[in-house]
């Protein structure tokens, strides 16, 4: 950062506060660039990976019976593109993208557009959950372990967190569906909904916000109910993780002269921790919360699956056995775009956070 | 004049590795309302942690004996929620680096204002225009657009002078300079010397201004305090603690310094290196560097006394006693 070298006696205060708005925009637009090649790369790699998969799409759907017949195998190929040269497969699948259009399933033989507007927003409500959960939570001991540091809260706390990262989140899951559903009955375990109930209409593909638009106040609580435990379960890694991180970063600020000048202004600790010590170790904590929200939403397949939750964790393990292409990699894309959109928010987080950021 | 801030006998421990050792020892001074005090000594001699000793803001697990009374109360004998209450209000700090001292993601407004808002309870608007005036006392230009800057916006010197606003918003009686200019250029560090002498004349504000550098408290201190290894080597007013210095700790120091005048020959270094914490020597703390030891000086310790009028000494063969 620019900001050691003092400039000796000059009234600094002009050149770079002059326009925030438009500084503002321009790094927004630094972004949203990067973003939009990235993607581009996310598809490359996406494409060409599927080409090296062995196994031929042709065999993987027509069956026993077809595959001997070459004119059945022909006619696949010819109706896929796969009888193209791959450049153009690649531009094709490019510019059918760009308009939204990933193909049909091979398996579900429906568009895999449609597919994905129904398991990825369930998987993304479930992840959001939880790292909502995972921050409050997670933020929160963070804080307490690194105010108390080295006396019995911080031990306490280390072993929560040690215990939370090192425990299998199947196993996890396991427990807490047998405890919690099974044995005691507090909690729904599985699906997205009561079976009596039907899904709120479709508008932003997450239950519980498509309940509440709709007034469907029953569907809503379901929703949210049934979010509770596979996002309990989930949140236990990121918890721990998170909590690790927001100690460290919390007792790195806390060594700082700026801490020292907040108390010495007699501010109440309250205020010194939020706003002088939390602030900064913000930076850190988002970054980890970044990567801990896309470990969220690739490592949901097991989760998925014991909670019976349909999401894109299921629908990517179904397409990767059938060997459905335009499956695989529309949920390549979809996840990789959310990927992109996080840290794009992650990026923003910064400049909001700390204005050093945005005036550099 | 009144008395501010009377310390007596203070000592401060530190939690270390190896058990609790003195960083100060035993020392007492007063400061009057209105007049700058220096304390001068080298880094490790307790100059801070006498500081953050009054403020009560002494890392962990240290502890302090000794009385240090502010208008009529003994701060290290004050909870902390009575002390948090003095601090910022009635005792305000200027910290070394104003580069970290301020914080990097606060606007300016929130740093200057947040304190006076908790302090004196007055509101978001007040609080504003009362920031306005201050910046413009430091001879910030342009204080409602400085307002909404951050610190980064600013040189090292302007940083000095939003920090030293910071410490005047709730009209403090007191002031802790802990190494003001130490961090800016030589010529930035005139003006912020010049501020603190003239802000002290308008305000009656008394300042503590601690600092290594002999040359900045020739420039403001009313009456100087020199430390050596936590404790007490001089005490006295400004000409006669550097003109006729009786302490051969004092007459080093100002040996060390640079004349305009002479060339590096005339630069005499103090031998050896200050004592470490808790290996304080015992006897006189100078005595492994002292031209001047004489047996005695190894095994007593030897207390200020008064040498001349408003001006203590701890050196009890006072070698330097008719030299000047």
């Amino acid at each position: 950062m620019s900001s050691a070298k003092p400039k000796s006696g000059a009234p600094g205060t002009g050149r770079r506060a002059a326009r925030p708005g438009g500084v503002l925009l321009r790094f927004l637009a630094r972004r949203l660039a990067a973003a939009l090649l990235l993607s581009v790369g996310i598809t490359l790699v996406a494409f060409t990976l599927t080409q090296l998969v062995p196994g031929d799409p042709a065999a993987a759907n027509l069956g026993q019976s077809a595959i001997g017949d070459p004119a059945a195998v022909a006619a696949f190929r010819a109706k896929y593109g796969l009888d193209q040269p791959l450049p153009v497969q690649y531009l094709t699948y490019i510019g059918n993208v760009a308009q939204g259009n990933l193909g049909v399933s091979q398996q579900s033989h429906r568009p895999v557009a449609e597919d994905l507007a129904e398991f990825v927003p369930a998987t993304i409500e479930l992840a959001l959950f939880a790292i909502v959960l995972s921050l409050v939570v997670g933020v929160a001991l963070g804080v307490i372990a690194a105010v108390n540091r080295d006396r019995w809260p911080d031990q306490v706390l280390r072993v929560v967190s040690l215990g939370g990262v090192s425990m299998p989140t199947f196993w996890v899951a396991l427990v807490a569906f047998y405890l919690l559903s099974f044995k005691f009955d507090l909690l729904p375990g599985t699906g997205r909904l009561d079976p009596v109930l039907s899904p709120p209409p479709y508008t932003t593909g997450f239950y519980s916000v498509d309940a509440a638009l709709a007034g469907q106040w029953d569907v809503m609580w379901s929703a949210l109910g049934h979010l509770v435990l596979p996002s309990l379960v989930l949140a236990v890694y990121t918890v721990g993780m998170l909590m690790r991180f927001s100690r460290a970063s919390v007792l790195e600020i806390l060594g700082n002269d700026y801490v020292r000048a907040a108390r010495a202004k007699g501010l109440p600790e309250r205020v010194v921790i939020v706003r002088h010590v939390l602030r900064p170790a913000m930076v850190a904590i988002i970054t980890v919360a970044g990567v801990a929200f896309g470990s969220l939403l690739s490592g949901a397949v097991l989760v998925e699956k014991i909670f019976s939750w349909p999401g894109v964790g299921q629908y990517a393990y179904r397409s990767a056995v059938n060997l459905d292409l335009p499956g695989i990699m529309g949920v390549s894309i979809v996840v990789a775009g959310v990927y992109i959109l996080i840290n794009l928010l992650v990026d923003l987080l910064y400049g909001v956070i700390d204005p050093r950021i945005r005036l550099t | 004049m009144a008395t501010l801030l009377e310390v007596e006998d203070l000592t401060v421990w530190l939690a270390t590795r190896n058990g609790p050792r003195k960083a100060v020892d035993g020392l007492s001074f007063r400061v009057d309302s209105g007049e700058v005090f220096g304390i001068a000594g080298e880094s490790g001699s307790g100059k801070t942690m006498t500081a953050m000793a009054l403020l009560g803001l002494l890392p962990h697990a240290a502890k302090t004996s000794g009385r240090a009374v502010f208008e009529g109360r003994d701060l290290l004998a004050m909870k902390p929620r009575a002390l948090r209450d003095v601090r910022g209000r009635s005792i305000a700090m200027v910290s070394q680096d104003p580069s970290t001292s301020l914080h990097p993601m606060l606007s300016i407004e929130t740093q200057v204002t947040e304190h006076m808002r908790h302090h004196l309870g007055i509101g978001k608007s007040e609080a504003r225009g009362r920031a306005v005036e201050l910046l413009s006392t430091v001879r910030i230009p342009d204080p409602e657009r400085a307002l909404k800057a951050h610190p980064a916006q600013f040189s090292g010197g302007m940083r000095q002078r939003i920090a030293i606003a910071v410490a005047l918003a709730c009209e403090p009686r007191l002031l802790l300079a802990d190494e003001p200019t130490t961090a800016l250029d030589v010529t930035v560090q005139a003006g912020i010397l010049r501020l603190l002498d003239r802000l002290r004349r308008e305000r009656d504000l008394a300042v503590v201004v601690i600092t290594h550098d002999l040359g900045v408290m020739s420039a403001v201190a009313d009456r100087i305090c020199v430390m050596y290894g936590g404790r007490t080597a001089e005490v006295g007013p400004r000409e006669t603690v550097l003109t006729r210095p009786r302490h051969p700790y004092t007459r080093g120091l100002l040996d060390a310094l640079p004349h305009p005048e002479g060339g590096a020959a005339t630069l005499r270094p103090i031998t050896g290196s200050p004592p470490s914490l808790g290996a304080v020597p015992d006897g006189c703390p100078f005595h492994p560097r002292c031209a001047f030891a004489v047996d005695s000086c190894r095994e007593r310790r030897p207390e200020p006394v008064l040498v001349e009028t408003g001006h203590l000494s701890a050196c009890p063969p006072d070698p330097l006693g008719g030299a000047a």
